[in-house]
């Protein structure tokens, strides 16, 4: 029986010519990567190994992107220490305020990540960079600190759930469409422990942006990771971004899926996630009476050049309802000089939208659009748990930036295509 | 391990990490006072009553969402000493093995655990022992890679073992 596209990867990262699901392995790591909430921990649990050095200063990553710019001593104090570790260890990848971006957005922008790498990082959304036939999974910080000792880290090799994409997306359906469709289907717990395995005709129609999307969610799925095929679109993305040689894998023909699923994409619609589980998947425009205190448009999920667009074509002359706060968060620095240059900021400026430099804050309910008792987001983040972004009686409703921007006009859930249509 | 007797603080299905240490929290160096707010969004009695020695058993799919180890470790401080679940999500369950927290999964076995039971738990053997209704589960032990981490008291002692 052949490999996945992700046996393959771990196959070649552990030595191995060959592994199956189920296997546990060691493999060696090309990124090891970790931000401000957890990167104090992972420096303690890597010092208590006592290692003089990290196994390789050119394969770490750091970025302060969570409670940053620091939002109070506290994490002020957890960024300095991510800073000091930086210098210390002669760490070359540490990305300072005014030059940094949210970590899943920034580290594939860098050039960091290519195909067929295997990247650990101390954040669940790490499974990101498969959008680029990477694997990438999120790990603890004590895997972490190991790994900075080390460059490994074990493994179980994940039995995998194919996903073929047929088609091509609607207008105003994108990624975060395409992975709520997904996630309603088979839920939350629906790839636990598994791969998710993208193929078919339908990929090569997605962009960069929307597979990141697509990709970064695939733990809200339960899943160990998520991985598309390298094609010509991957690997335009990475022209001019990185000069690496790269080695993409793709499945075998007689590769093994535990489970099969099909989708669509022509007929997919604008889609919402209902509190608080991201499967709770209903179109946008079923939800048209729900009222909204908050619309945010951002993070590593929705914070993209292509996700700013999108918002900005919505927003483009309009204005925020008076009753709602649309807060939009470029996911990097240089993601907010583009769309400062082609116009972007002054549209969401002008029709009365805060705009932030990059940060995770609202996403996971740290700072800048935090939710008080009985308020309600419409969201582009990943997460709608019970409290997520705020008062634990608060409620956030997931959808893409067409959806986002379109309810923070009319100040209730809307499908863009009503706007668009007004 | 020793035998443990504690009684049970019982959850439902997709208990994840925003409720178990909600993230406004996770700037909290001090792992005694990050403790004090475990599962308060959904429970505010467990951080006020639960004691050292107390059970969790859950649903499916325990500890979905972030890669937050502050998770299992609120646990831990607390003196939880096993956490049941019918399923785990697959991060929480390698951080709380890697802090040296015994994690067993239980399947639909779990369904027999109620709020309030007691139980006497031997992780090494596999076995939970319903006290108060003479219900006795048993089930596979961890992998043996898993127990070599879990008798190390954790990863990092792991690692230093080795090097």
């Amino acid at each position: 029986m052949g490999m996945t596209m992700t046996q393959k990867i771990l196959a070649r990262h552990a030595g191995a010519g060959k592994v199956e699901a189920g296997d546990i392995i060691t493999a060696g790591i090309d990124l090891a990567l970790t931000n401000d909430i957890m990167g104090a921990q992972t420096f303690a649990e890597f010092e208590k190994i006592g290692k003089p050095a990290v196994f390789d200063q050119n394969k770490v990553v750091l970025v302060p992107d969570h409670f940053c710019p620091a939002n109070d001593m506290k994490s002020a104090e957890l960024a300095k220490k991510l800073r000091e570790f930086a210098r210390k260890y002669q760490i070359t990848h540490y990305f300072e305020i005014g030059r940094m971006g949210i970590e899943h957005a920034l580290l594939p922008d860098s050039g960091l990540i290519a195909p067929g790498d295997l990247v650990a990082g101390a954040d669940s959304h790490t499974c990101t960079y498969g959008a680029l036939n990477a694997f990438a999974t999120g790990v603890g910080l004590t895997d972490l600190g190991a790994a900075l000792a080390t460059g490994k880290t074990w493994l179980k090799v994940p039995a995998a759930v194919g996903v073929e994409l047929c088609g091509s997306l609607p207008r105003y359906v994108r990624g975060k469409d395409v992975v709520l469709a997904l996630i309603g289907r088979i839920g939350v717990d629906g790839a636990r422990y598994k791969s998710l395995e993208y193929y078919g005709s339908g990929v090569a129609r997605l962009t960069m942006a929307d597979r990141f999307t697509i990709a970064n969610m695939a733990i809200e799925a339960g899943a160990k990771n998520g991985i598309f095929p390298c094609d010509s679109v991957t690997a335009t993305y990475l022209e001019g971004r990185t000069a690496r040689e790269y080695r993409p894998e793709a499945a075998d023909a007689d590769a093994f899926y535990e489970e099969r699923i099909e989708i669509n994409l022509s007929l997919l619609e604008p889609l919402v996630a209902c509190p608080h589980l991201p499967e709770n998947v209903k179109p946008a425009k079923e939800l048209s009476g729900i009222a909204i205190d908050q619309a945010v448009i951002g993070s590593c999920t929705n914070g993209r050049l292509d996700d700013l667009a999108q918002a900005a074509e919505i927003l483009k002359g309009r204005k925020i309802n008076k009753k709602v706060r649309a807060i939009v968060i470029p996911a990097t620095q240089e993601i907010y000089s583009q769309a400062m240059a082609l116009g972007y900021l002054r549209t969401f400026v002008d029709a009365g939208a805060a705009v932030s430099t990059p940060t995770c804050g609202p996403c996971f309910g740290g700072h800048m659009g935090i939710l008080a008792a009985g308020e309600r987001a419409v969201s582009t983040t990943n997460r709608n748990f019970k409290g997520r972004m705020g008062a634990a009686d608060s409620e956030i409703y997931l959808a893409g930036p067409y959806v986002a921007a379109a309810s923070a006009i009319t100040g209730r859930i809307t499908d863009p295509a009503e706007i668009a249509g007004a | 391990m020793r035998e443990k007797t504690g009684n049970v603080w019982r959850y439902g299905h997709h208990v994840d990490t925003d409720v178990i240490i909600p993230a406004r929290y996770l700037n909290i160096a001090d792992h005694k006072e990050l403790a004090e707010h475990a599962m308060e969004d959904i429970d505010a009695d467990f951080a006020k009553q639960a004691q050292a020695g107390d059970y969790i058993v859950a649903g499916k799919n325990f500890g979905c969402g972030s890669s937050r180890e502050h998770a299992p470790l609120v646990f831990k401080v607390r003196g939880v000493p096993v956490i049941i679940a019918d399923s785990f999500a697959r991060i929480f369950y390698r951080n709380a093995i890697n802090i040296g927290l015994p994690v067993m999964e239980i399947g639909q076995e779990a369904e027999k655990i109620e709020d309030g039971d007691t139980l006497e738990v031997d992780v090494a053997k596999g076995e939970i022992k319903i006290a108060n209704k003479n219900i006795t589960i048993t089930t596979k032990p961890l992998p043996g890679f898993i127990q070599e981490i879990a008798e190390a008291g954790g990863l990092i002692n792991c690692v230093k073992g080795k090097n």
